[in-house]
């Protein structure tokens, strides 16, 4: 059986505790063992983000040393992951078992993709999906193949959600424009991030999307922000609350959208 | 003013935020196709890469083989340390001439040198040729983006703008009227010119020639009919040999403007008999940057602007509210280089997307040079103490696990009580046009410690 030490973002722990338990529901359905380390907190992005190496240091020192038992570590988030894989260099270079962090660290979609090996999700979900491809998930991990690249396209939620039945992706006009959250960039350009936010809303609504989900829930909040402001009739979900539902249908053999993965 | 308030200023006209956003993706959009119809593409962004990064590191020894042999063509090189410099040679030249008009084609450079203004100064009357650089000429203001100087004017704006200066019918706006207007009003301006200036695309170290890529002819035009040539070129503009050339024009007019290659790809090898050639290059800051590991690369820059036609900030918040002759992305790096404490919002004035970095044709790491920038901005103490002081309280309590718990926990049952005026209050940016998430009763931690220690279900027990 693969251990895994879960790492769930901060906001996730505070303020979507549904969705980090999806992720260790879809995680156990295929046989993982899932532990949660209870000292993790933040992994430091948004003082990374914002300039602040001496904030960020002590946070991903810690980091390291949290998950150093674990053979590999496992988020529902492209942007946290990323900033484990890619941006920890300047704090914990030359620190032990450093390299096999970064090596063993994935995002819940690449780690089902790339690791587990899983080719069907199975299950049903009947509804219209739109997909949105959070940048840091499609353009640090390259989770995806992106729009600006002459690359053969691949997608790896992509090919997850395809293997659902009844769930139908919608097609975009614009496939990975940022939606506009951007950590602190959301309050500090708040007329820019909303204007973004609103246009991809705008390319979802068009394309018929009821089911609006990512890799990400923070650019979800965001999104989820918006809509419910102007009460606007689409659902947001993290990917991994559809893989659970999906899953979870296969068992009980239904696939109702009000009905909770786990109570 | 920093960006945030001047892009809020261009976001509250809806209409033509959209309608710039628009204008801009249907470039994105044209390049996209370009891109994707060569099977090589990103064998030459490698490359282009490449050739850059050895330019680069060789620069020294390429300018002075460039001067060489541009020389040896009868062309006469200058060397200017500054803006400053550049624009004394530039005026020193023309008043040895005896000029008084002169006809420019586009040149980014010359408007990061200032020259109009400095030339006017002297008495001389100067003519940007590019129907978009005209147009910004002629409302006094600067270009809002470095290949579509002009993306911020609507075609309605430009009638108006007509009528009051070049007589045109009120009210009338057609495209094809409005550009044969321009081209009869510039017509005359090249005839009566003393003098052409032209930037400079490319300058071949092995050949001494200089490559100047123009959709309007301008170029040609302005450097046939006067004498006088003189040339203006950042030192970063050149490259080794002419066969690198291939690479570069096939990169630079895919990724500007989605063409397969600009109309005009004018070459210069000294002057044309009985003319003058003068090519002036100039450093302005960017020998400081060949020092910097960090910010070396974003001399790689051909200016093909794609970085602006991608970035989904530049797109709703328009070339001017960056403040700088080069905006958007590629802008944000090299201004702070300049003057780190006025263009301090700059590189925050990005949601580090990465799009642009996935769309340079050199390959540069925009993105991530942003972020580089943040640092070092916060280092020098730029970074507002708002979020300095929040993000050491963030980062206290996220040392402490007992007190992030906490503190969440107080949050998640204190905010859904609180009545929705002192929520929603002036201060809360988040929640101007955005509701805040729905605390729940529990956390994730909480959810998973009561599903671990309750044996029922399908909870088991794994932890460690």
């Amino acid at each position: 059986m693969i251990r895994i030490g879960l790492f769930i973002p901060c906001y996730i722990d505070q303020l979507y505790p549904q969705v980090g338990m999806a992720t260790v529901d879809v995680l156990e359905r295929f046989g993982v063992q899932v532990e949660f380390p209870a000292e993790q907190t933040c992994c430091g992005q948004p003082m990374a983000n914002t300039g602040l190496t001496e904030s960020t240091r002590p946070l991903a020192e810690r980091f390291l040393d949290i998950f150093r038992p674990y053979p590999y570590v496992v988020c529902p988030s492209g942007s946290c992951t990323s900033m484990v894989r890619y941006h920890y260099d300047e704090y914990l270079d030359g620190k032990d078992d450093f390299a096999e962090l970064k090596a063993k660290t994935f995002e819940l979609t690449e780690f089902l993709v790339d690791v587990l090996k899983v080719e069907s999700i199975g299950g049903a979900f009947p509804h219209k999906v739109g997909l949105h491809q959070s940048c840091h998930g499609l353009r640090e991990l390259r989770l995806a193949s992106s729009s600006e690249m002459n690359v053969d396209p691949f997608n790896k939620a992509g090919s997850l959600l395809r293997t659902i039945e009844g769930l139908e992706l919608t097609q975009l006009k614009r496939p990975d424009e940022c939606c506009g959250f951007g950590g602190t960039f959301a309050v500090a350009e708040e007329a820019v991030s909303c204007m973004m936010g609103q246009d991809r809303i705008h390319d979802h609504e068009e394309a018929g999307t009821e089911v609006l989900t990512a890799n990400d829930m923070s650019c979800l909040m965001h999104l989820d922000g918006l809509i419910r402001r102007q009460k606007k009739p689409i659902r947001v979900m993290h990917i991994a609350e559809i893989l659970a539902q999906a899953s979870h249908s296969r068992e009980s053999g239904t696939g109702s959208l009000n009905e909770r993965a786990h109570d | 003013m920093d960006h945030p308030t001047a892009a809020a200023k261009f976001v509250a006209n809806d209409t033509r935020a959209h309608w710039h956003d628009k204008a801009l993706w249907f470039v994105r959009e044209k390049r996209d196709r370009m891109a994707h119809g060569l099977p090589e593409w990103e064998i030459l962004r490698e490359t282009a890469a490449a050739i850059k990064s050895h330019t680069i590191t060789h620069l020294a020894d390429l300018l002075e083989q460039f001067e060489e042999n541009a020389t040896k063509l009868g062309a006469t090189v200058h060397w200017a340390r500054d803006g400053a410099e550049h624009n004394e040679i530039v005026h020193g030249l023309l008043r040895d001439h005896g000029v008084k008009k002169v006809v420019k084609s586009k040149s980014m450079l010359t408007e990061e040198c200032h020259l109009n203004p400095f030339l006017e100064r002297h008495g001389m009357e100067i003519t940007d040729t590019d129907l978009g650089e005209w147009l910004v000429q002629l409302r006094q203001e600067a270009p809002s983006h470095i290949v579509l100087p002009a993306i911020h004017i609507s075609k309605e704006e430009v009638g108006e703008l007509f009528h009051d200066v070049l007589g045109t019918e009120a009210g009338n706006s057609d495209p094809q009227y409005l550009a044969e207007a321009a081209r009869h009003a510039l017509r005359q301006r090249f005839v009566e010119a003393d003098a052409g200036l032209t930037g400079v695309n490319f300058a071949i170290a092995e050949t001494g020639g200089i490559v100047v890529c123009t959709n309007e002819g301008n170029a040609d035009l302005g450097t046939s009919l006067p004498k006088l040539h003189i040339a203006s070129m950042g030192i970063e503009k050149i490259i080794p040999q002419a066969a690198h050339l291939g690479v570069f024009l096939r990169l630079l007019a895919r990724s500007a403007t989605g063409q397969p290659i600009t109309t005009y790809s004018s070459h210069f090898h000294g002057p044309r008999p009985g003319g003058e050639l003068h090519i002036v290059l100039v450093d302005n800051g960017r020998s400081d940057l060949i020092g910097s590991d960090e910010f070396r690369r974003s001399l790689s820059c051909i200016r093909c602007g794609a970085c602006m036609n991608t970035c989904p900030v530049y797109r709703r918040s328009g070339g001017h509210s960056y403040g700088t002759t080069v905006p958007g992305p590629i802008g944000s790096i090299l201004a702070p280089a300049q003057d780190a404490k006025a263009h301090h919002s700059l590189p925050f004035a990005c949601s580090l997307c990465g799009s642009c970095t996935d769309v340079c044709p050199v390959k540069i790491d925009l993105h991530h040079q942003l972020l580089t920038w943040r640092k070092l901005i916060a280092v020098r103490g730029l970074v507002p103490l708002s979020k300095r002081l929040s993000m050491r309280l963030a980062t206290a309590v996220f040392k402490r696990p007992w007190l992030f718990n906490l503190g969440g926990s107080i949050a998640r049952w204190v905010t859904p009580k609180l009545p929705r005026f002192l929520i929603y209050n002036p201060l809360n940016a988040w929640g101007r046009q955005r509701e805040l998430p729905e605390f729940p009763k529990e956390s994730f931690r909480q959810a998973w410690e009561k599903r671990r220690s309750s044996s029922g279900g399908d909870g088991k027990d794994t932890s460690s």
